[in-house]
């Protein structure tokens, strides 16, 4: 089992719609997760069915019994995230603010403070409408845990890839290189890293691709809108080929593109798509290069 | 006044919108931009500008001081973050699952693990011809965006008055990081665009702001491309879209070589009016 993970840095490059397109290609033999919990779209375009969903705990909340607590203030002196709030003389938590480190329930001296398992979101299995196992979840708002929620779906994704037995384990990665990110590299065979040939899309490519090196992951590039800048398009390729990432295709800026998203298809359904073939041949450089 | 621009996808115009309207709003206000997408920042790539002043950004983390150290465990015991571990005559600190909290420094009997600042990026002060514009970047392969961001809205307030229009562009999502970008703004602009993978992240970014009980208006980018959902949805809920930027090649490609737009085309600069005629009537 071989485990790919498509990641982008700058959001916005077409990495779901993508991914979601491998995931096509590569037919009955892959579980597809999308781990970019903040904001998962992969189940617009897959259209997943016959879910199974579980709830995900993950870290604690300081709960103060008011009919305990004598307002003495011990846990507003320690809290380092201004969690504790007083109203009126009564102390009181602001849940978003806490990060369950559980130091004031350490030294309240009434034991007025307890902290409770945090649920932190929901995760699910289903199978896509091309028959594929789909692992996916959604982060709680303003949930602290998004690097946790991606393990847990990828274990699970793992799981099912190994006990099914299939390849291919397809991971949609969040933009950005923060904890979510890291999360998902961790155990990858491969990256694809999207980008675009703007100023953004380099710069942010050159950062995730930095933290895809600390892991030591072959990675290979798709430069999705390839034709809207050339100048910026042959950086990215000479950047490519200093670092020594396969260059996997580069896609024309099409907007029939956003018309199969907006039909919640992916583009390699659309006939006669150009873009079907150079998605195909990344496919095809991918498993070469795995 | 306090303007943050977000967005639940990632890649909707967040930077286009806040660097644009920075400039625009410049013109006739003081105004500081803050990049607060502190794993990827980009608004410095669009603009002009001469550096002022540098710092580093630390967090505090424990540093084992064997010396009195009993090996009673103790700092194991009370991180609820597993950070700190005793393996047999070692204590081990992994700072990147640190959240700072202090518990195992403070609670040593033996003052065995005092704090130490880690540097985990850096935040640089720029002036532009019109306005002033801090960026705050993280150290790759540091993981927790929320302190650099939190440091970031610190200088801010310190450094800068109540009379200028402080812009912040916040990073994707809908958790920690933009919670913590977001929840000091007087008015949030929700930037998206008019398909199904924009409306189904405005969703869950209106529902976001909804929880944080922010005033939030909504701003449609690639306006023509996609379906209605957005503007329904919103006419809907009685939430103000206070601009639409239309779809256009020729935005894409100015934006590729990272200049801004709204001296260029003129339509961008008339839905830029409608937003700050907006920003005024709140004023």
């Amino acid at each position: 089992m071989r485990e790919i993970v498509v990641i982008s840095g700058k959001g916005g490059t077409g990495k779901t719609s993508i991914t979601a397109s491998l995931a096509v290609l590569a037919g009955e033999d892959v579980v597809v997760a999308d781990c970019d919990v903040d904001a998962a779209d992969m189940h617009i375009l897959l259209q997943p069915k016959n879910s199974v969903s579980e709830d995900f705990y993950s870290g604690e909340l300081a709960v103060i019994n008011q009919d305990i607590c004598t307002q003495c203030g011990a846990c507003f002196d320690v809290c380092r995230f201004d969690a504790i709030d007083v109203n009126d003389g009564v102390h009181i938590v602001d849940e978003l603010s806490c990060e369950g480190c559980g130091y004031c329930a350490r030294v309240c001296p009434v034991d007025a403070i307890t902290n409770i398992p945090l649920n932190v979101g929901k995760w699910h299995i289903a199978k896509t409408r091309f028959n594929q196992h789909f692992v996916h979840a959604k982060l709680g708002i303003g949930a602290d845990n998004s690097g946790k929620l991606v393990a847990q779906v990828k274990n699970v994704a793992k799981e099912i890839a190994i006990k099914e037995n299939k390849q291919f384990v397809l991971v949609d990665g969040s933009p950005g290189v923060g904890c979510p990110v890291v999360s998902s590299l961790s155990g990858a065979n491969f990256v694809v890293l999207v980008t675009e040939p703007t100023v953004s899309g380099l710069h942010d490519l050159k950062r995730v691709f930095e933290l895809v090196n600390k892991f030591h992951i072959k990675a290979g590039c798709i430069i999705n809108k390839a034709d809207l800048n050339l100048d910026k398009a042959n950086e990215i390729i000479k950047f490519l080929k200093d670092e020594n990432i396969v260059h996997l295709a580069n896609i024309p800026y099409d907007e029939s593109f956003t018309e199969a998203m907006t039909e919640c298809k992916t583009i390699v359904e659309i006939e006669n798509s150009k873009i079907k073939h150079l998605i195909n041949d990344a496919w095809q450089l991918i498993n070469k290069n795995i | 006044m306090k303007i943050a621009i977000a967005s639940g996808k990632g890649g909707t115009g967040k930077t286009t919108l806040s660097t644009n309207l920075a400039s625009f709003l410049a013109e006739s206000n003081n105004v500081v931009l803050t990049d607060l997408d502190v794993e990827e920042p980009n608004s410095g790539l669009f603009l002009k500008s001469e550096l002022l002043h540098q710092e580093d950004k630390h967090k505090m983390i424990p540093v084992w001081d064997s010396t009195a150290c009993t090996l009673c465990g103790n700092c194991q015991q009370v991180c609820n973050y597993h950070a700190v571990l005793r393996i047999l005559d070692d204590i081990m600190v992994f700072p990147e699952l640190c959240h700072s909290c202090y518990a195992c420094s403070e609670l040593c009997p033996t003052n065995s693990l005092p704090m130490q600042a880690k540097k985990m990026g850096e935040l640089r002060h720029f002036k532009t011809p019109k306005f002033d514009f801090i960026e705050s970047r993280l150290i790759i392969g540091e993981e927790q965006a929320v302190p650099l961001i939190k440091q970031t809205l610190d200088y801010i307030d310190t450094n800068f008055t109540d009379d200028y229009i402080k812009i912040f562009d916040s990073p994707p999502g809908t958790s920690c990081p933009v919670i913590e970008a977001t929840k000091d703004a007087d008015l949030v602009i929700l930037i998206t665009e008019p398909t199904p993978f924009g409306f189904n992240d405005l969703k869950l970014a209106i529902d976001t702001m909804y929880e944080l009980k922010k005033s939030f208006a909504v701003v449609i980018n690639r306006y023509g491309i996609g379906n209605k959902d957005v503007d329904n949805y919103c006419d809907k809920k009685n939430i103000p879209i206070i601009a639409r930027i239309p779809n256009d090649r020729k935005i894409a490609e100015l934006y590729s070589n990272g200049e801004l737009l709204y001296d260029k085309i003129v339509e961008v600069k008339q839905q830029l009016e409608s937003v700050s005629n907006y920003i005024n009537t709140l004023k």
